[in-house]
């Protein structure tokens, strides 16, 4: 990571920040996405912004790129007050965004979607032909090969990403922000884009990489801002920090509520989780949930699960800890049903529930959490009483009609028992906050017999004290003789509950280990994909 | 049967679907389900009639037919983008409220339920067989014009930008709404002007004179996969089927009836995918979400 | 009045009120123009419907057919589906009916006959109904282009089986029916003497409660609204998402299927060419306007009717066509204001955070 030093007065223009924000605030309805966060970025180096989901990156960068203005504080561009612009004050002023989705029309050539809004004209008419040569000199240009004539729905993911870098570089960007760029690359494509941005930064342009991937920031960044909560949490240079201390400052929360508190507290646990091969050898029942060479085909044809073998006895808790993205959601879905898998098996207390249905899978003994509350697990314009049912409809109605007593009584007996409020079993699931409608799921899922609980993200969005309680249920599950899957892209929660942790990479376990050996420093480097072992 | 004949009888009956659908082809590449045609080209018919009789002028009829299309096909816009209503709802309830004014008006105008008084058209010389009729010629070439403007044009590539995704064309932008109401308005007028050549060509506004026209047009639009000029060919299938329905009439091989289902089970079959997938502009009818 | 209640029902009257407001604004300027007096107009409007038993009765008539209509396609908005094949449906049904009608003997008696009929109106419905269901389910094919579609092949249909075969001649309509005849509210109450009233509005009712009791109370309706409100919940929640959106077309199509009795088997007792006459599009209005549950769309199929049958009782004064275009504004009204007031209620609301 070498920079061309220049001349004195090179070296003092340098020192005005290409990007200047200060006290930014942004609220969404009651949500606070950004809270006073601060960004400085420089010019002629790549910054990467660092945070997990929901750390208010991607708000930032929003508010950069002119899509949203801030509720309070400023943004200054190169020494200039911009705050509160618009799109096309940012596209002129040279800020070129490559979002995470790209925002490239499929149905039209590469060269129509690059000069989009600025089309070339002759004689009235969209001059297609000068638009081809245009791109096609910029991309020689540049060194971004794009095929100008071909549909955008024809492409490859990497070459969809150099359109959308090229359509930035057309509108004359010197400041290119990329949202999580490599999120649907593959390992060649990832190194493909490196050089491209190297290329860039030494031309003299800037970029701002906003990344959860530790990787991806050791490998490619010159100064690192790391975000939590909406707020920016530390501003660190790349050839001075470390993995484990940028982990940290992601993950950190009060400490105290996240230690390995179940063992001072004295709720019983496994001092001795069998490792996996352990497990099976003594495991003659089998485990209550077993999962055998699991293969998922995610998006593009990639393999979002890439051969997974795993158990999970009754009585433990298996977390899955790792950065989302890596195959977590399709495993848990895969697991739960609601996604078809390539090939594997997955049994249930000894039952083959391969091809089985999601109601089948319920009725096997499984309950599922599941990461997003409200797409999946609630109904927002249910009641309380009536999401409450949702997958044990069946359980509460004879000869189809539903049973209006047991109804009323189960709902009284949840909101009692699981502490939700407003207890009023008829308000609609949207009125209540996060913490109050995860309840309301777990009250569901936990609340009735089961054998495995699938627990995804259990406590995200959700208030420090209902966090607590969610844990308190899960350890009682545990005692209570149950299996736990969890996943969580929280560290700390994985390291509190977890018997055994498994750290997900690109669709494998990069490695399987008992709770008492696992650490932030340990996992971390598996987390960020710098260690791996042969993992079953 | 002469081939010249039913060559003259199918263009005659093809161009109010000519017209309406390239309107439908306009409005659905913007993302506007486009399901009041039939409103949009009775409004016309009605307006045109009551231009040409009150001024004499058959182009003042012309004229008139296409400030009614243009002033119900932004009612149209208005209700779908500005309010964001259901576009489904909206394109039946067009239609439903067309029939109504235009009988309202009929009978406040021409005292009558039925039809309007005689216009003039456009002089038919017998020998011409249609073709001096200038609507003619504009019908076809509408959908020739409309490809050109749709592919060749900046707002034509916008208007399948902002179809297809609508956040991409925001976020280097373009104004998203503006070309919605455009293509709606368009689609208003070109629509229209179906209505218009109907109307003078028959001499004389007629209750509900589009008879399901306008969803023949729809089939056309989808049967055509939204592009104008398949369109407009499947405009042309449809006449010609009509046209040797009529010219059969005596000797019946297979009933009208069945004749007249044509269009509609054939864009039935282009949507289940038989023959290959009639895929819609991915934004079509999103402005609600 | 639980806050939850009073709130469902802010969002579920504003839009037709508001709509309400619209259409006699309309009302008001059709009927100056043509010089008269709105209050004089609207007086004999009422008179003719609400104030005389025969207009009355055929208030009843109308609303019969426009509930059975609404209803099914309100059922099927509540699975997120949009039916507009209620016209061809409804006709459907009212053939098959006819059909069974003719078929069975005039020596077994209505209290058999009457529900075979039925049966079979249900069953030409349903028929129509789940050919787009299937094409969903199976090719992703749009339900709404293909209902309108299948409405013009099934009308053609109909149209050519009654004109080649079945028709009495120099009519479009079936021979009158031996068995199944609905008695006319005029047998039990000679002051709807004329009127097209009969017995079939009670099945409408029942028909209307059936629904309420299966959304709001079974089982299958707490997974048909689920789908409809969030599919991917439903899908989590163990429903067979397909399955549904078959069975609710299906079931849509048999309802509106149904409602050809009123006509076939209650008033002419023949099948006639046409006899829909645009209630099955009329449908969707009363769907709309009725919120989309069956108690509303009572009331939206009352509505509606009363406004179709005074404009009969204004044609002196006033053109009937002025209803039509009342009809359509209320139409657009109501579709305009639904998401507007939507929006402005969810502002206006603070949601209750513990």
């Amino acid at each position: 990571m070498t920079r061309s030093p220049g001349g004195p007065a090179e070296q003092a223009e340098r020192t005005k920040p290409a990007i200047r924000m200060a006290g930014i605030d942004k609220f969404f309805g009651p949500v606070r996405a950004n809270r006073a966060a601060t960004l400085e970025v420089m010019p002629g180096e790549i910054h990467a912004l660092v945070g997990e989901n929901g750390a208010g990156k991607s708000t930032l960068m929003r508010i950069l790129g002119g899509l949203m203005k801030p509720n309070a504080g400023t943004l200054e561009v190169n020494g200039r007050d911009v705050t509160g612009w618009s799109t096309n004050d940012a596209i002129a002023a040279g800020i070129g965004v490559v979002h995470q989705h790209f925002m490239l029309v499929p149905t039209l050539t590469v060269a129509e979607n690059i000069v989009l809004g600025d089309e070339p004209v002759k004689n009235g008419m969209f001059d297609y032909a000068r638009a081809v040569g245009e791109v096609e000199a910029l991309s020689r240009e540049t060194g971004l090969a794009v095929s100008a004539d071909r549909k955008v729905s024809e492409l490859s993911v990497g070459e969809a990403q150099r359109v959308e870098i090229v359509k930035t570089l057309f509108r004359g960007a010197k400041i290119l922000v990329l949202d999580e760029p490599t999120a649907v690359l593959s390992p060649p494509e990832v190194k493909e884009l490196w050089a491209v941005l190297r290329r860039l930064r030494d031309a003299g342009g800037t970029i701002v990489l906003i990344t959860h991937r530790l990787d991806e920031v050791m490998d490619l960044s010159d100064t690192i801002t790391v975000m939590r909560a909406g707020e920016t949490i530390a501003r660190l240079q790349t050839s001075t920090t470390s993995p484990a201390e940028i982990a940290r400052a992601m993950v950190g929360r009060e400490v105290s509520l996240m230690s390995r508190q179940g063992e001072a507290l004295g709720v019983a646990s496994h001092p001795e989780a069998p490792t996996t091969a352990e497990a099976h050898a003594t495991a003659g029942y089998s485990a209550a949930l077993e999962v055998k060479d699991l293969v998922v085909i995610g998006p593009r044809e990639t393999r979002a699960i890439d051969g997974i073998t795993f158990a999970v006895q009754p009585g433990e808790i298996f977390g899955i800890a790792g950065v989302e993205g890596n195959g977590q959601t399709e495993l848990i879905e895969a697991i739960a049903g609601l996604r078809k898998p390539e090939s594997g098996q997955i049994r249930i207390a000894g039952h083959d529930v391969t091809a089985s249905d999601v109601a089948g899978r319920r009725t096997a003994g499984l309950s599922h959490i599941p990461e997003d509350r409200h797409r999946r697990g609630l109904i927002l314009d249910y009641s309380i009483a009536d999401n409450l049912l949702l997958g044990l409809q069946d359980k509460f109605a004879s000869k189809g009609r539903l049973d209006s007593d047991r109804i009323e009584q189960n709902s009284k007996a949840q909101i009692e028992s699981f502490d939700i409020r407003p207890p009023a079993a008829e308000l609609p699931a949207r009125a209540l906050s996060g913490g109050n409608q995860q309840k309301v799921v777990i009250a569901r899922e936990m609340g009735h017999d089961f054998t495995v609980l699938l627990a995804s993200q259990p406590t995200r969005g959700v208030d420090v004290g209902a966090i607590e309680f969610i844990h308190e249920r899960l350890r009682q599950a545990r005692a209570e003789n149950k299996a736990v899957l969890l996943v969580s892209a929280e560290l700390n929660e994985v390291l509190a509950l977890a018997d055994r942790v498994a750290v997900m990479y690109r669709g494998r376990f990069a490695t399987v280990i008992p709770a008492a050996q696992a650490s932030e420093e340990v996992l971390g480097e598996y987390m960020i994909g710098t260690r791996t072992e042969s993992a079953a | 049967m002469n081939p010249f004949t039913f060559l003259t009888q199918m263009l005659r009956i093809a161009i109010p679907y000519l017209f309406a659908a390239s309107g439908g082809v306009i409005a659905e590449r913007a993302g506007i389900i486009s399901l009041a045609l039939e409103g949009f080209m009775l409004t016309g018919a009605f307006t045109a009639t009551l231009g040409a009789y009150y001024t004499g002028s058959v182009w003042m009829g012309v004229l008139c037919g296409i400030l009614g299309g243009l002033v119900i096909g932004l009612i149209h816009a208005v209700a779908t983008i500005r309010f964001r209503a259901d576009q489904v709802v909206i394109g039946i309830a067009i239609n439903l409220l067309v029939i109504g004014v235009t009988r309202f008006f009929l009978k406040l105008a021409f005292d009558s339920s039925s039809n309007s008084p005689r216009i003039s058209g456009f002089t038919a010389r017998q020998g011409a067989f249609g073709f001096d009729n200038p609507l003619l010629w504009m019908g076809l070439l509408t959908a020739p014009v409309l490809a050109f403007l749709l592919y060749r044009t900046r707002f034509g590539l916008r208007v399948r930008a902002v179809g297809e995704h609508p956040e991409a064309a925001a976020s280097v932008g373009i104004r998203v709404k503006a070309v919605q109401y455009a293509a709606v308005a368009l689609s208003g007028i070109l629509a229209a002007l179906g209505g218009v050549y109907l109307a003078l060509d028959q001499h004389q506004f007629t209750d509900q004179m589009t008879a399901g026209r306008g969803f023949i047009a729809v089939a056309a639009v989808i049967f055509g996969r939204w592009d104008p000029v398949r369109a407009g060919l499947a405009c042309m299938l449809f006449a010609a089927a009509e046209t040797l329905q009529i010219q059969l009439q005596g000797n019946q091989i297979v009933a009208s009836q069945f004749i007249e289902m044509i269009p509609y089970l054939l864009t039935i079959i282009a949507l289940a995918g038989v023959v290959g997938r009639a895929v819609p502009p991915a934004a079509l009818g999103k402005t609600g979400q | 009045m639980t806050s939850r209640f009073r709130e469902q029902l802010e969002e579920a009257l504003f839009p037709p009120v508001v709509a309400l407001f619209v259409a006699l604004i309309c009302g008001d300027i059709l009927i100056m123009s043509y010089g008269q007096s709105p209050a004089h107009v609207y007086g004999l409007l009422l008179e003719g419907t609400w104030g005389n038993a025969y207009g009355f009765g055929q208030v009843i008539y109308k609303t019969t057919t426009l509930t059975f209509t609404g209803l099914a396609v309100s059922l099927g908005i509540r699975a997120g589906l949009f039916n507009v094949g209620a016209e061809s449906q409804l006709a459907a049904g009212g053939f098959l009916a006819a059909i069974a009608g003719l078929l069975l003997s005039p020596v077994i008696p209505g209290v058999i006959a009457i529900p075979l009929c039925m049966l079979a109106a249900a069953l030409g419905g349903g028929i129509v109904g789940g050919i787009p269901g299937f094409l969903r389910v199976k090719f992703g094919a749009h339900e709404v282009i293909v209902t309108i579609m299948l409405n013009f092949v099934i009308l053609a249909l109909l149209n050519w089986i009654v004109a080649t075969r079945l028709h009495v001649p120099e009519t479009l309509h079936t021979p009158e029916i031996h068995a199944g005849s609905i008695p006319r509210l005029d047998e039990f109450i000679s002051a709807f003497h004329g009127s097209a009233a009969n017995l079939t509005i009670i099945v409408a009712i029942l028909a209307a409660v059936a629904v309420w009791f299966f959304l709001f109370r079974t089982r299958y309706g707490y997974e048909l609204r689920a789908v409809g409100l969030q599919p991917d919940a439903a899908e989590y929640g163990g429903v067979n998402v397909g399955r549904v959106w078959f069975g609710a077309l299906t079931l849509s199509g048999a309802i509106a299927g149904l409602g050809g009795i009123n006509y076939v088997l209650g008033y002419k007792h023949y099948y006639e060419d046409g006899f829909a006459g645009g209630s099955g599009f009329l449908g969707i209005a009363v769907a709309l306007v009725g919120r989309n549950h069956p108690l509303g769309v009572i009331l939206a199929a009352l509505f509606f009717a009363t406004l179709s049958q005074g404009g009969l009782a204004i044609h002196a004064v006033v053109p009937k066509q002025m209803v039509e275009v009342l009809q359509g504004v209320v139409i657009l009204a109501v579709a305009m204001s639904v998401p507007e007031v939507r929006r402005a209620l969810q502002q206006a609301r603070k949601p209750a955070r513990a």
